[in-house]
This record gives C-alpha cells, sequence and structure tokens, in this order.
C-alpha cells in the first residue's frame, strides 16, 4: 500500500513538472520572433529537425547539408543574437523557418524551453530531429538507408524514441592546430574518439541513463568526476503535444520515452551523434561562452576548457581510435543496430 | 498423408500446363501494390485484388487506373482486422471467384501488395511444374512448432479471443490466463488435426476446390471465426485433409522478429536477396528504390531449376534476433543496460583476479607477465589510483586511472577493462582495495578467482608504522576479507575459485605459482618459469602475536602450527610467550607499549 502511495506520489509531482515545463515554453516561446515562416512547406510525415544556435555561421553549410542528405525535411532554427551573418543565411535556405530572439540564453533552460515551444507548435505527429549545429547523428546503416527507413522501423516497433548518445571527437594534436574552413567535413580534423571509458548510471526518477566519460571527462574533470557533462541523449522522437525535454535532450516526460534501453540483456538499437566541438573555431567561441555567462552550471565546463586550453590541451592518447563508419562504432559497443537486421 | 515418394519431374520446360492465378491482399500503399500487380499480370499471371475496405476511395481508384487494361478483377472489399477471420473470408472470397472467373486457372498464389517478385513469373511456373500434384503450404502441426511468439500454440485453437491483440493487449493477456486457470477448452472439429504456418501460401486448383467446395465448409469457418490469427491456420489445416502432396514450405520469405513484425528488405540487401533464388519476398521497404528496380531478376540459366535458399537471409535475421534478445555479453551502453543478474554474460571474456598473490610474491606482475604473456594490471581498484599494467594514466579503452571516474561506475569500468583487454587479463586485488564488486565477480562464470587469504598482513610486517596504526588497519582488512570469503562461500558462486590460506601458500608456493600460470595460460602446460621469490615473512609470527594480544584474533591465516613452522628459521626463542619477550625490541614494527606496568 505504502509502495502504492508512493507510485502515486511520484506520477503525480512528474505530471507537475512536465505541465510546469509545457507553460514555461508556452510563455518563453512568446519571445521568439518569426524571421521566416516556411511551416506550411512541412508534409505530413516529413522528418524535422529542431535547432537553436549562435554565431554558427561558419558551420552551417555542412550541417544543413549533412541533415539534408540523410532526409531531414525541414529545419526549424532559432537564432539566438547572432551577429555573424548566421541570421541571414539561415533566411534564405529554402528549407528552413527561422526565429529569432535576443533573450536570455540560462532563462530559457539554455534554448529548451524555445525548443520545447517549437516541438509542440510544430512537432505533433512528426518525427522530430533536435540536435545542436556541432551535433552529427551516426545510426545504424547510415551509409545505406536514410532516416526515413530509420524512423518507419522505429514506428512499425512500436518505439517513439530513439537514444543517441554525444561521442566527442578530437583532433590529434592541439584543438587549435588545424583551421576548420566552411563547408568542410569537421571529422577530417576531428576524427578521434574514446573507444571504452564511459561510465553508466541509471536516474532512477527518470529512468534515463546517465552516460559520463569520454576525453572531456578524463583530460578536463578527472578530479571532479560527478561534474563531467552528461553524454546520454535522446534526440529522435515521434512527437506529441504532451511530451517535453526536461534537461537539454539528455531526457524528457513523460518518462516511459526515456527508456531506450533493455533491461534483459539484450540490445535496443541506437546511434551517436558525433561532437564536432573540439575545432579551431572552439578557442574563441570558449572564451566568448564565457564571457557571456550563459552556459550551465555557471559554464563550469568553460571554465575547464579555457584552462585546458591555455595548457595546449590535446586529448588524442594511444588508446583514441581514428573514426570510420557506424560498424566500427558498432563494433566497440557503442551504438547497436539492435533487430534492425 | 506424405507417404508417397516426392513427384518430381524434370520436364516442365516452359512452365506448360501451369498457369498461375494470384490473389493479392492490399491494404495500404495501394500505388505499389499496382506495381506488383502489374508485374504479376505481365508475367502472365490472373490477378484478382482485395482492396482492404478501410483504403480511401481515391486511392483504389487511381489503383483502377494504373492496372487498367491488365485483365485484374476485383474482389468485393471487406474490412480486415490482423489477426481475425476477416483476412481469411476475404482471402475465400477472391479465391472462388478467381477460379470462377478464369477456369484456365491451375495454381492460385496468395501474396499481398508488399510482396516484391524476385524472380519472373515464367521461373515459378516453371518450378511449379516440377512439381505437379504439390501444394506449397507451410503446414506444421501445433503439437510441434515451438516457435511460435507469444507462446500461444494448441490454445490458438481451443480459447477464446474476443478482444484486441493490438488494442487492448492487457485484456487480452487477462483473459488468456483466466481462461487458463478454468481450464477452457473449444472442442476442435471431428477429423481436423490443427496445424499453423505462413500465411503465404500457394495451392493448387485441386486442392483449393476441395477447401472451398468442403461440405463442411460453414461447420469449419464457424469454428475457425473463433480461432486466434486463423489466416495462419485456416488454409494450413484444412489442406491436410485434402491435399494429395503438401510441400510444407512457403515460397515466400516472410521471417517474424521476436516481437512477431516481418522483418524489412532495404537496398543493401539487394545481393542477399539477389543470390537466394527466392520468389517473392516481404517486406520491402517502399523507398528501397533500388530493390523495386532490380526484381524481379531472372536467374542464371544453369540455376533456374535451382530451389531457393534462404539459408543465408535466415541466418542474417536469425543474428538480428540474437541481438535483440541476448545482446553481446558483457556490454553495458546506451542501450544495453541489463538488470542486475540479468546480464547473458556479466563480462566479454575470461580474466584472473589474484588476490593476496600480489603480497606473497615479490615482482609477481613481472614474472607472471614474463611467465605466460599476458597482461597483468595492478591493483585496479586501488583506493589512491588504477594501476594499469603499463603504469600509464590511460589504460585500455582509454580507461583513466583517476579513481574519481571509475568509482563514478566501477561495474562499468571492470567490463569496459575486460572488454577491451587482450584475452586473459588479469589484475591484483586484496582487501586494501575498493571491495565494490565482489559479488559481481563471485557470480561471474568468466572470473578465475585465485585467492590468498591472510596474505594482507606480510606488507604490514614491514610497514614501519606505529603498532597502533597497524593495529587499526590489520581490524579493516580482515573484517573486508571476511566478507569477501563470506560472499565467495554462497551458494551462487558461479566463479572458478582456487583458494589457499597464508600457510598453505606459504608452505606450498610452487603449487600457487603453478596455479597462476595454468590459469592465465592454460594451454601454457605447467610453469615453465621458476616462481618468483617470496616475500620476507620474516616477523610475520611477532605480529600475529601482537595482534592477538592486541585483542584482535587473526583468522584465515591458516594452521598456525604450520605458519610456526615455516618461520621458525626467524631468529625469534620459542618461548614468545614469557611475558619478558613481549618487551623485547621489536625489528620492524613498532610493537604496543607494555600494558602490565
Amino acid at each position: 500500500m505504502r509502495k502504492f502511495k508512493q507510485r502515486l506520489v511520484t506520477m503525480f509531482r512528474l505530471r507537475a513538472r512536465r505541465q510546469y515545463l509545457l507553460a514555461r515554453a508556452i510563455r518563453r516561446g512568446r519571445h521568439l520572433d518569426s524571421v521566416r515562416d516556411r511551416t506550411a512547406q512541412i508534409a505530413p510525415g516529413d522528418i524535422l529537425a529542431f535547432v537553436t544556435l549562435r554565431n554558427e555561421r561558419v558551420r552551417l553549410p555542412y550541417f544543413l547539408d549533412y541533415y539534408r542528405r540523410i532526409g531531414v525535411g525541414h529545419f526549424l532554427i532559432v537564432d539566438n543574437g547572432s551577429n555573424d551573418g548566421s541570421r541571414e543565411y539561415l533566411a534564405e535556405q529554402p528549407d528552413l523557418s527561422l526565429w529569432s530572439t535576443t533573450a536570455s540564453y540560462k532563462g530559457s533552460r539554455f534554448g529548451m524551453d524555445w525548443i520545447n515551444a517549437l516541438l509542440r507548435r510544430h512537432g505533433d505527429g512528426h518525427w522530430c530531429l533536435t540536435v545542436d549545429p556541432d551535433e552529427f547523428l551516426v545510426y545504424p546503416h547510415i551509409n545505406t538507408r536514410p532516416l526515413g527507413a530509420l524512423t518507419d522501423w522505429l514506428a512499425s516497433s512500436g518505439m517513439r524514441s530513439f537514444s543517441a548518445m554525444l561521442l566527442d571527437m578530437y583532433p590529434k594534436g592541439p584543438v587549435t592546430a588545424q583551421p576548420y574552413a566552411e563547408g568542410q567535413d569537421p571529422f577530417e580534423i576531428a576524427s578521434w574518439f574514446d573507444p571504452a571509458n564511459y561510465s553508466i548510471r541509471k536516474n532512477a526518477l527518470y529512468r534515463n541513463l546517465w552516460i559520463q566519460g569520454g576525453p572531456r571527462a578524463r583530460a578536463l574533470f578527472a578530479e571532479d568526476a560527478e561534474n563531467a557533462p552528461a553524454l546520454n541523449k535522446i534526440p529522435l522522437v515521434r512527437w506529441k503535444r504532451s511530451y517535453v525535454y526536461v534537461s537539454s535532450t539528455h531526457m524528457l516526460l513523460p518518462r516511459s520515452l526515456n527508456v531506450v534501453y533493455d533491461e534483459d540483456g539484450g540490445e535496443m538499437a541506437s546511434g551517436a551523434l558525433l561532437h564536432a566541438k573540439f575545432l579551431s573555431t572552439f578557442a574563441d567561441k570558449s572564451a566568448e561562452e564565457l564571457d557571456r555567462r550563459q552556459h550551465y552550471a555557471n559554464s563550469r565546463e568553460y571554465h575547464a576548457y579555457q584552462q585546458g586550453l591555455q595548457q595546449r590541451a590535446d586529448f588524442w592518447c594511444e588508446q583514441s581510435r581514428d573514426y570510420r563508419d557506424w560498424r566500427q562504432l558498432e563494433d566497440l559497443g557503442l551504438i547497436s543496430r539492435g533487430n534492425w537486421a | 498423408m506424405n507417404a508417397a515418394p516426392i513427384p518430381f519431374i524434370r520436364g516442365g520446360k516452359e512452365g506448360a500446363g501451369v498457369r498461375l492465378g494470384v490473389i493479392m491482399l492490399c491494404h495500404e500503399n495501394l500505388g505499389l501494390a499496382a506495381r506488383m500487380a502489374r508485374i504479376w499480370s505481365d508475367g502472365g499471371a490472373r490477378v484478382i485484388m482485395h482492396v482492404d475496405a478501410k483504403a480511401p476511395e481515391a486511392a483504389v481508384e487511381a489503383l483502377k487506373d494504373a492496372l487498367e487494361g491488365t485483365g485484374t478483377i476485383y474482389a468485393p472489399r471487406r474490412s480486415c482486422t490482423w489477426g481475425t477471420f476477416s483476412l481469411v473470408a476475404a482471402t475465400l472470397d477472391a479465391a472462388a471467384q478467381l477460379l470462377q472467373a478464369h477456369p484456365d486457372v491451375t495454381h492460385v498464389f496468395l501474396a499481398s501488395g508488399a510482396c516484391l517478385p524476385l524472380r519472373p513469373v515464367d521461373e515459378l511456373r516453371r518450378f511449379l511444374a516440377n512439381y505437379p500434384e504439390a501444394d506449397f503450404i507451410e503446414s506444421v502441426s501445433v503439437r510441434d512448432v515451438g516457435w511460435t511468439v507469444g507462446g500461444l500454440n494448441e490454445e490458438r485453437f481451443t480459447l477464446h479471443f474476443p478482444f484486441s491483440f493490438r488494442r487492448h493487449r492487457k485484456l487480452f493477456d487477462r483473459y488468456v490466463r483466466l481462461q487458463r486457470r478454468l481450464g477452457v477448452a473449444r472442442p476442435i472439429p471431428q477429423g481436423v488435426t490443427p496445424h499453423i504456418g505462413s500465411q503465404w501460401w500457394c495451392l493448387t486448383r485441386g486442392t483449393l476446390e476441395a477447401v472451398l467446395n468442403d461440405p463442411r465448409r460453414a461447420e469449419f469457418d464457424r469454428y475457425f471465426r473463433h480461432v486466434w490469427i486463423p489466416d495462419e491456420s485456416y488454409f494450413q489445416t484444412l489442406v491436410r485433409r485434402h491435399s494429395v502432396h503438401v510441400e510444407s514450405r512457403s515460397l515466400t520469405l516472410a521471417k517474424f522478429d521476436a516481437q512477431g513484425k516481418p522483418y524489412v528488405f532495404y537496398d543493401d540487401h539487394l545481393a542477399l536477396l539477389g543470390t537466394s533464388r527466392i520468389f517473392v519476398a516481404r517486406k520491402i521497404w517502399p523507398g528501397a528504390s533500388a530493390l523495386y528496380d532490380a526484381f524481379p531478376r531472372r536467374t542464371e540459366p544453369a540455376d533456374a531449376d535451382e530451389e531457393p535458399d534462404t539459408e543465408r537471409i535466415e541466418a542474417l535475421l536469425d543474428r538480428a534476433a540474437a541481438r535483440r534478445r541476448l545482446g553481446r555479453p558483457g556490454l553495458y551502453m546506451q542501450s544495453r543496460f541489463p538488470r542486475k543478474d540479468a546480464e547473458n554474460g556479466k563480462t566479454a571474456q575470461p580474466y584472473a583476479v589474484l588476490y593476496g598473490v600480489g603480497d606473497l610474491f615479490l615482482g609477481l606482475r613481472e614474472a607472471a607477465a614474463q611467465a605466460t604473456g599476458r597482461t597483468i594490471h595492478g591493483h585496479v581498484f586501488g583506493r589512491q589510483e588504477v594501476e594499469f599494467a603499463d603504469g600509464g594514466l590511460i589504460g585500455p579503452g582509454a580507461l583513466s586511472a583517476h579513481v574519481g571516474l571509475r568509482n563514478l561506475d566501477p561495474q562499468g569500468f571492470l567490463a569496459s577493462l575486460i572488454r577491451s583487454s587482450d584475452p586473459m587479463p588479469a589484475f591484483l586485488y586484496s582487501p586494501r582495495d575498493r571491495q565494490y564488486l565482489n559479488w559481481f565477480m563471485a557470480t561471474d562464470p568468466n572470473a578465475q578467482l585465485l585467492v590468498v587469504t591472510g596474505a594482507w598482513i606480510l606488507p604490514l610486517i614491514h610497514s614501519g608504522m606505529p603498532f597502533d596504526d597497524v593495529r587499526r588497519i590489520a581490524a579493516k582488512l580482515q573484517r573486508a576479507e571476511v566478507r569477501f570469503l563470506d560472499t565467495l562461500d554462497s551458494v551462487w558462486v558461479k566463479a572458478r575459485v582456487r583458494r589457499w590460506t597464508l600457510a598453505e601458500a606459504l608452505a606450498q608456493p610452487d603449487e600457487v605459482w603453478s596455479e597462476i600460470c595454468m590459469t592465465l595460460l592454460p594451454e601454457g602446460g605447467a610453469a615453465s618459469l621458476p616462481a618468483p621469490p617470496l616475500q620476507d615473512i620474516t616477523g610475520v609470527l611477532r605480529l600475529v602475536r601482537a595482534l592477538r594480544n592486541a585483542g584482535l584474533r587473526p583468522r584465515k591465516m591458516g594452521d598456525p602450527r604450520v605458519l610456526r613452522a615455516l618461520a621458525a628459521p626467524l631468529p625469534v626463542p620459542e618461548a614468545a610467550d614469557s611475558p619478558a619477550e613481549a618487551g623485547a625490541p621489536p625489528r620492524e614494527i613498532a610493537l604496543p607499549r607494555q600494558r602490565t606496568g
């Protein structure tokens, strides 16, 4: 009886939390000014990409091209006060709707209120991919099957969400050594990753897995392990208006969406978000972000980066692996095709 | 029924004498269905289509337009629901109509709008001509199947199923359980032996007519109306009453995964499907344009008479199913995070845990690595640092030597370490280390535990610490060791455990050493190199006694007489219990102050 009561209390607590986040999204969503609204072009069944960004002009061409190639139908982007031409560039794209805001990134829960608002308005019934401009989704069979094949298969398997952990990619040698040119594949430079140093814990309340590790944990957070950045992400969701992202794309409510793993020993399908953060563009970016103080946990991460960069951080080690393709990630046990043969 | 030898005639050169009729069941993606229907009719088959009553009118009109001039006929539309008799009823109607409209049809093939013919229709005709009289229908007695999803075999035929499996799953399951408890059993009609099998078949005209015109058909239809998934059992059962020759296999490749959902094929399966010589495959992803463009494809003339070969495809699908159900042993990742004791393999490969042995031998790691060529890590669960084999800050898999990161998820750490290591890695372990994983290792069949109990005392002899500290630490270590040994005594232990007390190990160090070498390198035979030297045990008796006198009885050291005999050469007078002895100046450690004063 007590257990039942506890469950009921948890249920109501989570429900209240979800409704609070939805209300926030609706309220903060009003701060978004539409720059280009092409959402009328969205066809039923289109896969949508949702992005918040600031000053990412150099990265944008490759980013948009990458997701167009795997089959994203429409981009919905929030520009948080760029002044490097990102906004003008985005406004010209034919398959993209753009909103802009100068409101506080931190005050909108690091952009999640805005994204939740857009997801609620435009995502209902679509497979929605929520990523940052430096995150590139890799899933099983990506070289031969478009994203639509994956979402069709997920839907027919009764799955509503798809896990893709963040895989930090880095160059060999100092991060700033090789300059990144517009339109270039960032993984020509940052082609290395850590194969098997990820710690996993389960969050009992939200039921998501909490994954930490990789180069950032080992090089920058070794003395402060608890605060190492979270790498678990659930970026691909068949959206409904009642859903909401709780904290970045790490977890959602209702919490059943977070159960993207098998607990009986089997493997569910999963992918990875290759994280092209550690490029030459990173030095200026992290200095700027530190100035703005708009990041998670008092920008603790960026403090660590600045310190690391000053010591000419090189993430590369003997155990680093050179990225080849999705099969390599699967062999290493970072992603899985599950039973998607 | 099939006592007669299988008639096989390699005579039907052009498939003469075979006229194929095709029943197509369609409910969605009618554009694709039209394309498939055209492949059939262009190959000379008579096609009848059943379109689900729920399909939108406009799409049906477009379908009819697209098939203008192919002679396709349309069965009266019914609304079909998965798992119910409606699908069988639609098939029966269509079959009757097809046979009546085309008296020349000799074989009838049941297909869906998502079935892609991989080989041309005339090759299928020729194949059928080689087996006159044969009905290609998978038909397995329910007593012997054992492969259905959900565990319903015979019960499909004897229980009632008023609730929808898809929409009211809970209710469905509960009602089945209730009927099991009450012992409900619907009578099976006389003369019927329940068989099930793939929904897709190819029957001869004679057999199909016999099924349709069976004098007891009304009775059977009434009965099957309440059978669970009758489209997998109606024809499969009744064909046994009428067929002269049942070839119990389907010409359509349609495999189901663990959730009972058909596998889908994509462009990258082209080569696999192309060499399989399978006639028809489903399902094909609607976007797999390379497959739709490539098939149907003519087989090499030399192979044209060969049987379909599904083995390679089935192996691929079985591998996928196994990955979903069992996963890779010892892997913990974002989409595989097994509950405790549901791991299907806690670790990825065998490994050795050298407990206490490192305190017994001098330079054990180097000696063992040299003798066996294995990677011998130090104390990877050390409290201060993780000691990897090469002493570096980064170990296998880019694991960090920082304890903070390891302590976030010690089990994941060990699993990653073992999965990323060369075969048979080993590491040192002792009660001084973090004891997180005692249960995990003890219940892991991959673990080879080589345990020397009481060895923790040896480093204390030479520590030079004040006795009070030694006493405190000894108590802690002994407590940890006793807990570890309790775990090893549990009935759930799956690890291979070899245990020695300190006294036994000191008496026969060569046995311990050869056991280590055998464990690390089973194929290497007996130890080729001599055992490394033992730790200096001078003073062990004195310390044991001092601890005992300080109220801490050292346990798990082994037979005290053996220990005493081994330590005998040591220059301690045997009159150790005399009060004078207790006051003697210590050689290695600071003994407690005299309490007798």
